[in-house]
């Protein structure tokens, strides 16, 4: 499947689901923003998770069948403890269940992409082997690359944003946000270098150009 | 008595043909009365003499309508816009009374002639721009609110323009007639309290009677009406309301004063009463009425002989007033910074004479301010520009509106501070509940409730609540249906709560609403009377007890709570077949039986789900967690192949 980005054909667009969790979105600076680019955007489907389950007794099957009509899947949250807010631990949970997901007969989302969109609160240099946080921000999100990984889903490194309590204070987020929308549509577009995107450690606003098929060449 | 029902029935077919031709034209009722007026009176001649009389017993529908406006206002809203009334509407009044007098100076008039003219022609119509505004929407827009502080600047300032007046009386005049009709005068003076005491005296019976207004409405009004509703009878509330609109009139003439100032500021006394919106719902179809009689008696009362005399003086004075005024109003908009669409409909509404107008002019004349000529002149000047205004209203709508629409967003912003707006018909031990979640999340609720002293409770813990039947739809009306967003029924008669979903539904389909069932039955009866959410009153809270129960026993409590929302499923599905089934036929022979064997059948359904084997996920589309099977690592085992759809679990 390779071959085909460089035939040059232009490929039927892909279908992105957001899967967005944000426990408080009326706080929000910078995933409301994103909410905003993502929820108006052709091909894509954005779910506020917190929105549709506020109790958190989350409809497995709804959720597997909008797994089933995408071609790829989006986490997009603020990073809560390394990790994402707690509804996403519970999709996760109840959503990719054994048969479906994985294990015998689990090959629904076998060749999909994933992705995680997040926010970050510390500094990018904050997230070093020498830094505050000891381990870059692609190594704490290890558990959902190998969730990835065992559901025969492609990871991509992360669409990032650090130091995202002060972003609205430096005017970062409209680049940021501009980037979502240019990241979104390459997803749909299938013009996104999924080789290059898999090896970096994570995608932003200024390396995204960089990343399109050919860009490389 | 022949005659009465005559004169009556040809008023009434000419309201009942004339109002709703005007309205489907766009031209608003108060054209339509008018237009009635004028065929009856002057064109086809049904009706002549009478007009005069019973324009002053339509006068008593500005008396009602004065009433309503004084509901409207609570004291402090009239306290916080106390600069606009004084500065936009002192200076209206000022700056027109100013003008007008100057023209007529010009004219030759007298010096005290030109002022009365200034006066009577600086005060616009509220009964028609206030009518207009209701019909149209415009109360709650910026020109619509600065229209109505110069209005209530207008009427309040009528009082001191009584006692003013006499002083300008003509010395010519005064002689004349008074060798004429010296002993007439005698028997047509009308009864009063205040006549032939000393100044001083009248100053103190005057105040007296104010404060007995202001005292009693605050303090006696209030024991009155619970007296009243704890009757339910619905007529002797309109009776008293009538009584109390009516008496203060009275009292008002009696010592003096206007009986629309009177009744104004009852109105406002009584604006925080939580018997406002019953008093209003009351009140409104009375002066509905007596104002469209006012309207008729306008239009029969043109004289047509003098008009066609004078036409071209005449239609040139009316149109020269309109657009002094319409100057004046521009000038102060400018001044006050009334921006947009707002400046013209403050312009063009107010740019008549009024109804205070008719009164100021035969008050004058009776007073030898103004000649006989002269009266009969303006009377027609006011009537036409009065006729004239619902065009005035078209030309906004047509040609001005349309201009802002989409160049400004400010009309949007002005409906906003109204939007949201819930309605909460009944609010006993659960309607209060829901009232306390909306109010303390900063929704705007408007309460009602028949039961006086649940309202009265309310009001002590500081819950804004009117008392009144909330399925009668003026009683909605005046509460604001049409601009709710939301109407939440929970009303303990169950009939009446159907009745009301059913109505609401019906004529306002825009309103969410929200209902509480008393029972299964009743829950399918909402639904079918067209209720967005129907909810039992009962079933959240069983299924916490019984959820408790079961934590009681030792059932874990996660487990618990997953059996609870698994139930709550099922009910929902279920209780949708059902429905179906109760749709079907309630009355047919094999209705019970076919219902009661669904019910037993989600009964099973209901058990089944809750020993459901976990492991069996396929068994059910209601899940939670399940653990992969105990074999699964053998999956894993091979690198290669992560799944194996071949091997059997």
């Amino acid at each position: 499947m390779e071959q085909e980005k460089h035939d040059g054909v232009v490929n039927a667009p892909k279908k992105v689901l957001v899967l967005f969790a944000h426990p408080s979105l009326r706080r929000s600076e910078v995933n409301a923003p994103l909410f905003n680019v993502a929820d108006n955007l052709d091909g894509v489907t954005f779910i506020d998770l917190y929105a549709e389950y506020p109790t958190f007794h989350i409809d497995i099957d709804r959720e597997q069948k909008r797994l089933l009509a995408h071609d790829v899947v989006i986490f997009q949250f603020p990073l809560y403890w390394y990790s994402t807010p707690s509804i996403l631990k519970e999709w996760q949970d109840l959503v990719l269940e054994y048969g479906f997901a994985y294990g015998t007969g689990g090959t629904a989302l076998q060749g999909k992409v994933f992705m995680c969109a997040i926010t970050a609160g510390g500094k990018e240099d904050y997230y070093r082997a020498e830094g505050f946080n000891h381990f870059n921000i692609r190594e704490l999100l290890h558990p959902l690359e190998q969730m990835s990984n065992l559901v025969g889903m492609r990871y991509l490194a992360p669409y990032a944003l650090f130091g995202a309590r002060t972003a609205v204070e430096d005017c970062r987020v409209k680049k940021h946000a501009d980037g979502y929308r240019q990241l979104l549509t390459a997803l749909v577009d299938d013009v996104l270098d999924l080789d290059v995107v898999a090896e970096h450690e994570t995608v932003n606003a200024a390396n995204l150009g960089s990343m399109m098929k050919g860009a490389s060449e | 008595m022949t005659g009465i029902f005559l004169q009556a029935f040809i008023y009434l077919v000419a309201a009942v043909i004339a109002v709703p031709i005007a309205k489907r034209f766009g031209l608003g009722s108060v054209l339509g009365y008018l237009i009635a007026g004028v065929v009856i009176g002057p064109v086809v001649g049904l009706v002549g003499d009478e007009t005069i009389t019973i324009q002053h017993f339509a006068e008593f529908g500005v008396v009602m309508m004065l009433f309503l406006v004084g509901l409207e206002l609570e004291p402090k809203m009239l306290w916080a816009m106390r600069n606009r009334l004084m500065g936009l509407g002192g200076l209206q009044l000022g700056l027109t009374a100013a003008a007008v007098m100057g023209v007529a100076l010009f004219f030759d008039q007298q010096w005290s002639i030109a002022l009365s003219i200034g006066l009577i022609f600086a005060l616009s119509s509220t009964a028609i721009v206030l009518q207009t505004f209701n019909e149209k929407g415009l109360t709650k827009t910026e020109g619509g609110r600065n229209a109505f502080s110069v209005l209530l600047f207008q009427d309040i300032a009528v009082i001191p323009m009584l006692a003013f007046i006499p002083l300008l009386a003509l010395p010519e005049l005064v002689a004349k007639a008074q060798s004429a009709a010296a002993s007439a005068a005698e028997h047509h003076e009308e009864m009063s309290l205040v006549a032939g005491l000393p100044g001083w005296a009248m100053g103190i019976v005057i105040t007296a009677s104010i404060a007995g207004v202001v005292v009693g409405g605050h303090f006696l009004s209030r024991p009155l009406f619970r007296f009243v509703a704890s009757s339910g009878l619905r007529e002797i509330f309109t009776a008293t309301a009538l009584m109390l609109v009516i008496g203060i009139a009275a009292l008002m003439s009696l010592v003096g004063l206007s009986p629309a100032l009177g009744t104004f500021l009852a109105g406002v006394v009584l604006a925080n009463s939580e018997f406002r919106h019953e008093l209003e719902s009351n009140i409104e179809p009375f002066k509905g009425l007596l104002l469209g009689l006012f309207f008729i008696t306008v239009g029969a009362g043109i004289n047509f002989g003098i008009l066609f005399d004078d036409f071209a003086l005449i239609i040139g004075l009316t149109l020269g007033v309109m657009l002094v005024k319409a100057l004046v109003l521009l000038l102060l908009s400018v001044i006050f910074k009334i921006k947009g669409s707002g400046r013209w409909l403050f312009a063009l509404s107010l740019a008549q004479a009024g109804e205070f107008g008719f009164v100021l002019l035969s008050f004058t004349t009776q007073n030898y301010v103004l000649p006989m000529e002269i009266f009969q002149l303006l009377s027609l000047v006011v009537a036409l520009s009065m006729f004239l205004t619902p065009g005035l209203f078209i030309l906004y709508d047509k040609v001005i509106l349309p201009r802002y629409e989409h160049a400004s967003n400010d009309r949007e912003a002005d409906e906003i501070d109204e939007k949201g707006t819930v309605i909460i018909a009944g609010v006993g031990r659960f309607g209060q509940v829901v009232n306390r979640l909306l109010t303390a999340n900063g929704v705007k609720t408007v309460v009602l409730d028949y039961e006086a002293s649940q309202v009265e409770n309310l009001r002590q813990i500081n819950i804004k609540s009117y008392f009144g039947d909330a399925t009668r739809p003026d009683l909605l009306h005046t509460a604001g249906i049409d601009g709710a967003s939301m109407l939440v029924v929970s009303m303990d008669n169950q009939e009446a709560t159907t009745e009301l979903v059913k109505y609401v539904k019906h004529t306002y389909p825009q309103v969410k609403v929200i209902a509480r069932a008393f029972d299964r039955r009743h829950f399918y009866m909402l639904r079918q009377a067209g209720a967005d959410y129907v909810e039992k009153e009962t079933f959240h809270s069983a299924l916490e007890v019984g959820s408790q129960a079961l934590r009681c026993l030792g059932v874990h409590p996660f487990l618990v709570e997953q059996q609870k929302v698994k139930f709550k499923r099922i009910e929902d599905t279920s209780s949708d077949k059902l429905y179906e089934t109760w749709l079907g036929g309630e009355e047919s022979q094999s209705y019970d039986m076919h219902f009661r064997h669904l019910f037993i059948q989600f009964e099973e359904t209901i058990r089944a789900a809750m020993d459901e084997d976990h492991m069996d996920r396929h068994g059910l589309s209601e899940r939670e967690w399940t653990p992969p099977p105990k074999d699964y690592l053998d999956d894993f085992s091979d690198e290669s192949k992560p799944t194996d759809s071949e091997k059997p679990v």
